[in-house]
């Protein structure tokens, strides 16, 4: 019998030699005969631990990493004799930092072959489609509502009541977008999904439009991520194949068919006005709303958008019922959170919880503190529109409204952990720096005020008239949060004043003792 | 696999890019699939294919200009004979990346942004890869590479230079 190797085809992954070492494997079992089956899967987000490989066993899969091309005859080794080998993690499912999580969404990430329709089905895919095709649109809509569901893009607003308004709205066409522009530093959760669990993406989709009456989805998606791309697309020519997607989708009456577009480096292009501008074909300028999407969004056409996570969500609601999901969560944040340790971080990756896990517990605990060594100082969640929040906060729960008393969002879910080397007046003047890059231009506090943000930081960084630079650039961050059209300019203010108010001593030169001096 | 992969376009060609046009004009919001397509096929967007693309699309030159323009993607003229990026977002700056980025500017002689003088190399930002937890991160031609540290990033820069 065949040896079956599971090996990561997850960009992150990939970006740390798991071709190279899905080759060694090849070979090193070619050389000595030994017959094995090598799986491309997904990752299972312990980044840490990448590339991080497991072998089928009768206890269940057991997984070494990270692994190296030098390890590979050892592991193959220990692989056939169920030997030791200092790699070597234990049984995948057993690895604490996978138990403790609780995986709704993420369930089949790194487990399954993304390329295999099969796989999928095997493991659960498309029940949440066969219970939705059962039910009439109204019944589809309850079930999203009552789960509690609230978009996880950033916003938090409640999917189940977009999807009603876009159902109630009467036209000739209607469309499904999802929203894969993932541009926030520390964020990397639809690129998982999408490279290790495309067909989630595509049921999640799917039920939107039998439920609001569309047959057209477009999933956007960002040319950073081109292996996302290929794993869409390759799901796509299988789902249709496969009878998921074009018309009579799993042998019902309806009709549902999506294709992949690609963004071109606009990160404003996340903003979903701004992605529909562009997917008509636009510069991706944002358009004031009201109307919204739902009303008159893509091509005018009533619009359901909603981000990767959201429409992930979607199969686990379905098939197992909104109770099952609403259970978990704390207030109104209700479900899970597919969090993403990131940047300076001993242990990062992709930790799905129910809300209400402390921030202090993510970084500390279960993200293990720096990987510098050196003492955790900032950390920045909800990417470059999130607030830096310091030690004093770490007992935040992660919680849409809980965030948002402490000046904060969770935004997408990442959280960026910088250790006590950070300068914060560099990271106030980056975050009016991407700002003024990445603005669409349409409105002045976005366009202008983050350039004069950046020449007001860099006056304070100069020493220049320290006290009244401040003064100017808090007055500049309230226009800009209040007079912007978009989170854009609305949200870059956060990151600003969260490291004036947290991280003031980095503003403020020290007490100078010169004058004594001289 | 040290292997040099090189990225091959073609001339730019009237007839070749008004098939590229062709081909996708028909869909619904083309113009960046095709803008798209011409700098898959000829590395840049050359200035001949704008009026092109306004006319399949029956857009003004302008309209079909300002999308181009608008996004950091699409090139005006060929890049170097590869392409490093280098992520400049804040995980990768909390992991380090300021330093290193610096460090292949000053290998490569060039800025961000630029291209060296024997138009070799292209050096870039790129603000993220989503291999935020493997930071810091860049990709050369197309491929990925993560936890970056200055032995890898001198191996990249000696890469990309050959």
């Amino acid at each position: 019998m065949n040896m079956r190797i599971f090996i990561p085809r997850d960009a992150a992954a990939v970006a740390v030699g798991a071709d190279e070492i899905a080759l060694a494997f090849e070979q090193v079992a070619a050389i000595n005969g030994l017959p094995v089956e090598i799986v491309r899967t997904g990752s299972r987000g312990l980044c840490w631990l990448e590339p991080m490989v497991e072998v089928a066993a009768p206890t269940g899969r057991v997984a070494y990493g990270p692994v190296s091309v030098e390890d590979v005859a050892s592991i193959l080794e220990s692989m056939t004799s169920n030997g030791p080998h200092a790699l070597r993690l234990g049984v995948a499912d057993e690895i604490s930092w996978l138990k403790r999580q609780t995986r709704l969404t993420f369930a089949r990430c790194g487990v399954i072959d993304p390329r295999s329709l099969d796989d999928y089905r095997a493991h659960g895919g498309y029940k949440g489609l066969a219970r939705a095709l059962s039910l009439d649109s109204d019944a589809i809509l309850n079930e999203v509502t009552a789960s509690g569901l609230r978009g996880r893009g950033g916003a938090g607003f409640p999917t189940g009541i977009k999807w009603k308004t876009v159902a109630q709205a009467k036209a000739d066409r209607k469309f499904i977008v999802c929203n894969a522009d993932e541009g926030d530093s520390g964020t990397f959760a639809d690129r998982m999904i999408m490279e290790g669990d495309p067909f989630l993406v595509i049921e999640g989709m799917t039920i939107a439009g039998i439920t609001v009456g569309a047959t057209k989805g477009y999933i956007y998606i960002r040319s950073e991520y081109p292996h996302a791309v290929e794993a869409m697309n390759a799901a796509i020519v299988a789902a249709r194949r496969g009878g998921y997607l074009g018309d009579k989708i799993g042998g019902s009456t309806a009709c549902f068919d999506m294709e992949v577009r690609v963004g071109a480096g606009a990160y404003v292009c996340g903003e979903e006005t701004s992605l529909l501008e562009s997917l008509e074909g636009r510069r991706g300028i944002v358009r004031a709303k009201p109307p919204l999407p739902a009303h008159h969004g893509l091509f005018g056409k009533p619009t359901v958008i909603n981000n990767v996570l959201s429409f992930a969500a979607i199969p686990f609601i379905l098939a197992e019922g909104a109770k099952a999901y609403a259970d978990f969560g704390m207030g109104r944040s209700r479900g899970t959170m597919p969090i993403q340790l990131a940047g300076n971080i001993r242990q990062g990756g992709l930790f799905e919880t129910a809300f209400g896990v402390t921030l202090g517990e993510l970084v500390d605990d279960i993200g293990g503190g720096t990987f510098t060594g050196r003492p955790v100082r900032a950390v920045q969640v909800g990417g470059p529109l999130g607030a830096y929040f310091p030690r004093a906060l770490f007992d935040t729960p992660f919680d849409y409204e809980a965030f948002a008393a402490r000046d904060g969002l969770i935004g997408h879910g990442g959280i960026v952990v910088f250790d006590d080397s950070v300068d914060m007046r560099k990271q106030a003047r980056f975050a009016m720096e991407f700002c003024a890059i990445e603005s669409c231009g349409k409105c002045t506090p976005c366009r202008i005020g983050s350039t004069r943000g950046v020449e007001t930081i860099e006056k304070i960084m100069r020493g220049e008239r320290v006290a009244e630079n401040l003064a100017l650039v808090e007055d500049l961050c309230n226009t800009m949060k209040f007079g912007s059209l978009c989170a854009l300019g609305g949200f870059t203010p956060y990151p600003v004043l969260s490291a004036l108010k947290h991280f003031r001593e980095d503003f403020v030169p020290a007490p100078t003792t010169l004058q004594a001096a001289e | 696999m040290t292997a040099v992969f090189e990225p091959a376009y073609e001339p730019w060609d009237e007839t070749r890019g008004a098939d590229i046009i062709a081909e996708h004009a028909s869909q619904e919001g083309a113009t960046l699939v095709i803008l798209h397509a011409l700098q898959e096929a000829f590395g840049y967007v050359p200035e001949a294919a704008i009026p092109m693309v306004a006319q399949a699309l029956n857009l003004s030159r302008a309209e079909v200009h300002g999308v181009f323009t608008f996004y950091h993607d699409f090139r005006h003229k060929p890049a170097g004979r590869h392409v490093l990026k280098l992520c400049r977002a804040e995980a990768c700056q909390a992991a380090g990346g300021d330093a290193l980025t610096a460090r292949a500017e000053a290998k490569l002689g060039v800025s961000l942004g630029n291209t060296t003088a024997d138009d070799r190399v292209t050096l870039e930002p790129i603000y993220c890869l989503g291999l935020c937890a493997t930071a810091p991160s860049a990709m050369l031609d197309g491929r990925l590479v993560g936890r970056l540290d200055e032995k890898r990033i001198d191996a990249l820069v000696a890469e990309a230079q050959r």
